[in-house]
């Protein structure tokens, strides 16, 4: 029980200092900011690596867990880096 | 050697080090200058936290190996194959996965262990957001890549609806089942099937135009679920970046809902009222169209141009010819900017991408504030493909449904280009006034061509 309540307290300090990081973006930023805030919710790749594989159904769940957030996580940093590298200032 | 206790601390002394990691990146990926480091930071983040859980684990490497290469292939060839107008409905797909991950965890651990009552909270809990999450993102994908063209109010949309009401009652029955002794196992599998369903009933009603809204929110419950599945593995890390991302996705759905002078609730289960005020129709007049050769000649003429695109120049793919316009203005010596309004396309941010992957330098981009006080000195406002963005009656009309919401006020520059392919009204369904303000001159037809016309006349 008490590890729970130490990890809700972890949770509420971490989403009070994502809203103080992000409150002031400019508009320009708004989708690389959504893709690559996207990219990091792939971090669910640690959970399914987690997983026990018992039986049959644990392996076929954590197999498809694994495919999907990998997904996630490859294609969210590729897409990030390919829309900010467009981002450009000329001189 | 290691024994199995060294293992957890080494494992948890790099999962802090990743929190840092990605706190750090995604503070960076709010400044332009800092941004491809944060987003560098953030991978580097992930992936120090999966390789060292990658120490440790219970599934068969062959299972992993296949699962993480397969996926990284999938990943790659969408990221770097698809074309930037179709970002909106690719970041919705990657949602979706994420949320889905996450069901499974879930899911997986529910069939693992006899979970106990708090266990088996977070369990439904992180089932729960990260289905709706994942198929909300599906037919946020289908609406906005338009495969799926449900109408409000069919009967399709209204069952589905249905399901999404009755899996609140549903979460709360699963979520304390242990504690009224009821047996899960038989009902168990239908209640993953109805968080599905109650995903597409979410997202099913909500129109076009609200999908920036709809993004965000579904951005910000992919990372949301990922918290939930950390409290349920224990996980610090998983805690910790998901959250991050719940918070920023909170944050754009704010703006974005600001941005429309709209609650998040109305967005979600209200909609548009259907036009209340029918004051509008009484001071509809004559359009005054103009062809682009006519167009050419007062551009020419011009000293300051505010070009303000819409979801239109996505449609039309129009964003390159957008900027090879403003460049030969240039070179003729006028000034352009280019004025943005925060729900301006389909997700938040979508013009931005658009210019700059047509190679427009960011600075000359300006918000509706920074614009409207000075719009009275541009000669020219070409509007590109919006409609409700610069409607006046946002300002003007009282009884209007879109009254309150902040706009780029074109209507007060010298004279307004409206590039439109018919008459039809917004997404508001909201009939713009603008269209037959005095100053304003009608250029119907595809933006592409039209603009492609008046570039071809000024390099003539």
């Amino acid at each position: 029980m008490e590890v729970y309540i130490l990890l809700g307290f972890v949770l509420l300090l971490s989403i009070f200092l994502g809203l103080e990081l992000i409150s002031k973006v400019p508009s320009t930023l708004h989708t690389p900011l959504m893709s690559g805030a996207n990219a990091i919710s792939g971090i669910a790749l640690v959970g399914a690596l987690m997983l026990s594989a018992e039986g049959q159904i644990q392996n076929v769940l954590a197999f498809f867990a694994i495919l999907f957030a990998s997904i996630n996580v490859f294609g969210g940093y590729l897409v990030t880096n390919r829309m900010l590298s467009m981002f450009k200032k000329k001189s | 050697m290691y024994t199995l206790i060294d293992i957890t601390i080494f494992q948890n002394l790099v999962y802090i080090v990743s929190s840092v990691l990605f706190i750090l990146g995604i503070k960076m990926l709010g400044k332009e200058s800092t941004a491809v480091r944060g987003n560098l930071l953030s991978s580097v983040a992930m992936l120090s936290a999966v390789s060292v859980t990658l120490i440790d684990v219970d599934i068969g490497i062959t299972i992993i190996i296949s699962a993480i290469i397969l996926g990284a292939l999938i990943g790659s060839v969408i990221a770097l194959k698809v074309k930037m107008t179709a970002i909106p409905e690719m970041v919705a797909l990657f949602n979706g996965f994420g949320g889905m991950a996450s069901f499974l965890i879930a899911w997986s651990q529910f069939t693992d262990t006899q979970p106990a009552l708090l266990q088996n909270l977070l369990i439904m809990i992180t089932i729960y957001i990260g289905g709706i999450t994942f198929s909300g993102s599906i037919v946020a994908y289908g609406k906005l890549s338009e495969k799926i063209n449900l109408e409000k109010g069919s009967l399709v949309t209204n069952i589905l609806v249905t399901f999404f009401y009755l899996s609140i009652p549903a979460l709360l029955i699963m979520m304390f089942a242990p504690a009224l002794s009821i047996d899960l196992n038989f009902i168990f599998f239908g209640f993953l099937v109805l968080t599905v369903l109650a995903g597409l009933g979410f997202v099913m009603p909500i129109g076009g135009g609200d999908m920036p809204v709809v993004i965000s929110l579904l951005n910000s419950l992919s990372g949301i679920a990922a918290a939930f599945a950390g409290l349920l593995l224990l996980n610090n890390v998983l805690i910790v970046a998901g959250s991050l991302v719940g918070a920023s996705g909170l944050i754009l759905t704010i703006i974005m809902a600001k941005a429309m002078n709209r609650t998040i609730g109305n967005i979600l289960f209200v909609g548009y009222a259907s036009a209340s005020s029918t004051k509008s129709e009484g001071e509809q007049g004559e359009v005054k169209p103009i062809t682009a050769e006519d167009a050419y000649l007062i551009l020419e003429n011009a000293s300051s141009v505010l070009v303000v695109p819409g979801y239109g120049m996505a449609v039309a793919q129009a964003q390159h010819v957008v900027r090879e316009l403003g460049e030969l203005l240039e070179e003729n010596g006028t000034e352009v900017k280019y004025g943005i309004h925060p729900v301006a396309g389909r997700m938040p941010g979508h013009m931005n991408v658009l210019l700059a992957e047509a190679n427009v330098s960011y600075d000359l981009l300006v918000e509706p504030d920074d614009v409207n006080p000075t719009m009275d000195t541009f000669d020219v406002a070409v509007v590109i493909g919006a409609n409700d963005v610069v409607n006046p009656s946002a300002t003007e009309e009282p009884g209007s449904p879109i009254y309150g919401m902040p706009i780029i006020e074109v209507h007060n520059a010298k004279t307004v280009f409206v590039l439109k392919r018919s008459m039809s009204s917004g997404f508001a369904g909201v009939q713009n006034p603008l269209f037959f303000k005095e100053n304003t001159r009608m250029l119907f037809g595809d933006a592409k061509e039209s603009i492609g016309t008046v570039v071809s006349e000024f390099k003539d």
